[in-house]
C-alpha cells in the first residue's frame, strides 16, 4: 500500500462517517419532536454533509482520476463504503438519535482535536475547522443524555436502553489496520489508543451526569475497515443513491 | 479584458468588498471575514474566499455573486478559490458589521466568549437582547434559522432573537 493510497482510504471513513451521519439526520427533517429539535437535527446534518464534501473531494483530488464528491457518495456500493457501523444505525426514537450522536459526536470532538496537529495541511485544515461544529454537535447530544437520563423514569429507562442496545458498535470506531500504521508513522493520522481513552472518560463522565450506567465492553461488532456493514446500510444507499441510480448523471 | 494594473485591482477590491452577505444582507463579504485575497495574474482574476462554515449553503452564492458582480463590470475571466487556512472564525466580524447586525434584530457574536471549545454551555453566558439590551434572556436552541445562529428569547420584551454564534 503506498501513501496516496493510505490517506484516500483515510479521508474516505471521515467523509463516509460524516455523510451516513447526516443522510441519518436529514431523515429527521420534518420529524422532530419540537420545531426547535427538528431545526436543530437538520442543521447538524448540514454540518455533517459539509464535512463529508470536504473529505470526499479531497479523496478525489489524492486520486487524480477526476471523480468527484458526487462519484463517491452516488456511485459506490455498500462494500465500498468505509462509515462507522454507528452512523448508519437507524434513528429509532429520539432518545436512540441522541445516544448514538452522542457516542460518535464524542469520538469526532477527540478525533478532530489530535488531527488538527496532523502533517497533511489538508487533513488539519479540515480538522481545524470541524472541531468548532462538532464542539456544538457534542454540547447537544450530551445535554440531551443528561436531561432524558435525568428526567422523568420512563426517559430514563428508554435513553439507558438505546446505550445498551447500541453498545455493541462502538468497538468499531477505535479498529485500526495497516492504513493507520503507515499514516501513524508519517505524523498524518491519530493514535486511536488515545483518542479511545479521551472519548472513554467524556462518555463516562456524561453517563454518570446523567444517572445512567454504562454498559459493560462485551462482544463488538467491527466492520468498517474491511467496508463490511450491517443490513442498514444497503437501505440508506437505496434511498439517498435512487436518483442517481435511476437517472445517471442526472443534473439540477 | 486587457491591461490589468494596480489601479484596477483596488478597483476589483472595492467591487467586490460591496457585495453584500446573501443571507444576511446588511453585512458585505468583506465585513464578514468571507472575502480574503485578490490576485491578479496574466490578466486573469483570482478571488480567495474562505467558508463560514463546511456545509454553509452560502459558499456556492457567494461564488456566483463575486462572478456576476464583476462580469456587470465588464470583468470576465474571473476565477475563485477555496481557502481552508486559516479558518475563519466569527473574530473577523468589524465592530460596524456587528453594529449592524444588532441593527438587523440579529445578536452579535460575544467576543472571548465560553462559547469555543468548552464541552457543556451549563454556566450560560448573557447575550443582549439586539432589541431592547436586556440581559435578561434565555438560551432555548443552540441551532437556529441557519447553520450560524442561535436562538435566543428575550425576558424581558418577550420577543425571540437570533445570536449569531461565536465560530
Ligand atoms: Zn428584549
Amino acid at each position: 500500500m503506498t501513501k496516496n493510497e493510505a490517506l484516500i482510504n483515510y479521508s474516505l471513513r471521515i467523509g463516509d462517517t460524516c455523510l451516513i451521519l447526516g443522510q441519518r439526520m436529514s431523515e429527521w427533517c420534518s420529524n422532530g419532536p419540537t420545531l426547535e429539535e427538528d431545526i436543530a437535527m437538520t442543521n447538524i446534518s448540514l454540518d455533517l454533509i459539509g464535512q463529508a464534501r470536504t473529505m470526499l473531494t479531497y479523496a478525489g483530488e489524492i486520486e487524480g482520476k477526476g471523480r468527484t464528491e458526487d462519484d463517491f457518495a452516488y456511485k459506490r456500493n455498500e462494500r465500498e463504503y468505509f462509515n462507522s457501523l454507528l452512523s448508519e444505525r437507524p434513528n429509532g426514537h429520539f432518545g436512540d438519535t441522541v445516544a448514538r450522536n452522542f457516542l460518535q459526536s464524542a469520538y469526532f470532538y477527540h478525533f478532530y482535536n489530535a488531527l488538527i496537529s496532523s502533517k497533511d495541511n489538508m487533513l488539519s485544515a479540515h480538522a481545524t475547522k470541524s472541531i468548532k461544529e462538532v464542539t456544538y454537535h457534542l454540547r447537544h447530544s450530551a445535554e440531551w443524555v443528561i436531561r432524558l437520563g435525568d428526567g422523568t423514569s420512563e426517559s430514563k429507562e428508554k435513553i439507558q436502553n438505546s446505550f445498551d442496545e447500541i453498545w455493541d458498535f462502538v468497538g468499531d470506531l477505535f479498529e485500526t489496520n495497516e492504513v493507520d500504521r503507515l499514516l501513524l508513522n508519517e505524523g498524518i493520522s491519530v493514535d486511536q489508543t488515545k483518542i479511545q481513552q479521551e472519548w472513554n472518560s467524556t462518555v463516562t463522565e456524561v453517563l454518570t451526569k446523567a444517572g445512567l450506567t454504562r454498559p459493560n465492553d462485551g462482544y463488538m461488532q467491527t466492520g468498517r475497515l474491511e467496508a463490511k456493514h450491517s443490513e442498514y446500510l444497503g437501505h440508506l444507499l437505496a434511498e439517498m443513491q435512487f436518483l442517481q441510480r435511476a437517472y445517471p448523471d442526472a443534473k439540477w | 479584458m486587457e491591461g490589468l494594473t494596480q489601479s484596477s485591482k483596488d478597483e476589483i477590491w472595492k467591487i467586490l468588498a460591496e457585495i453584500p452577505d446573501p443571507e444576511i444582507p446588511v453585512i458585505t463579504i468583506e465585513e464578514l471575514g468571507v472575502l480574503r485575497d485578490l490576485q491578479i495574474n496574466n490578466n486573469k482574476i483570482i478571488v480567495t474566499i474562505t467558508p463560514t462554515y463546511t456545509g454553509c449553503p452560502a459558499m456556492k452564492l457567494f461564488e456566483d455573486e463575486i462572478k456576476n458582480t464583476l462580469l456587470q463590470k465588464g470583468y470576465s475571466d474571473v476565477f475563485v478559490k477555496l481557502s481552508y487556512t486559516p479558518a475563519w472564525t466569527t473574530d473577523w466580524i468589524t465592530d460596524e458589521a456587528k453594529e449592524k447586525l444588532k441593527n438587523f434584530g440579529i445578536a452579535p457574536p460575544v467576543k472571548g466568549t465560553e462559547d469555543k471549545g468548552l464541552l457543556f454551555s451549563l454556566n450560560k453566558k448573557n447575550i443582549p437582547c439586539p432589541r431592547c439590551n436586556s440581559l435578561n434572556t434565555t438560551l432555548k436552541n443552540q441551532f437556529g434559522s441557519t447553520a450560524c445562529k442561535a436562538l435566543y428569547f428575550c425576558d424581558d420584551c418577550l420577543e425571540p432573537f437570533d445570536y449569531f454564534k461565536c465560530f
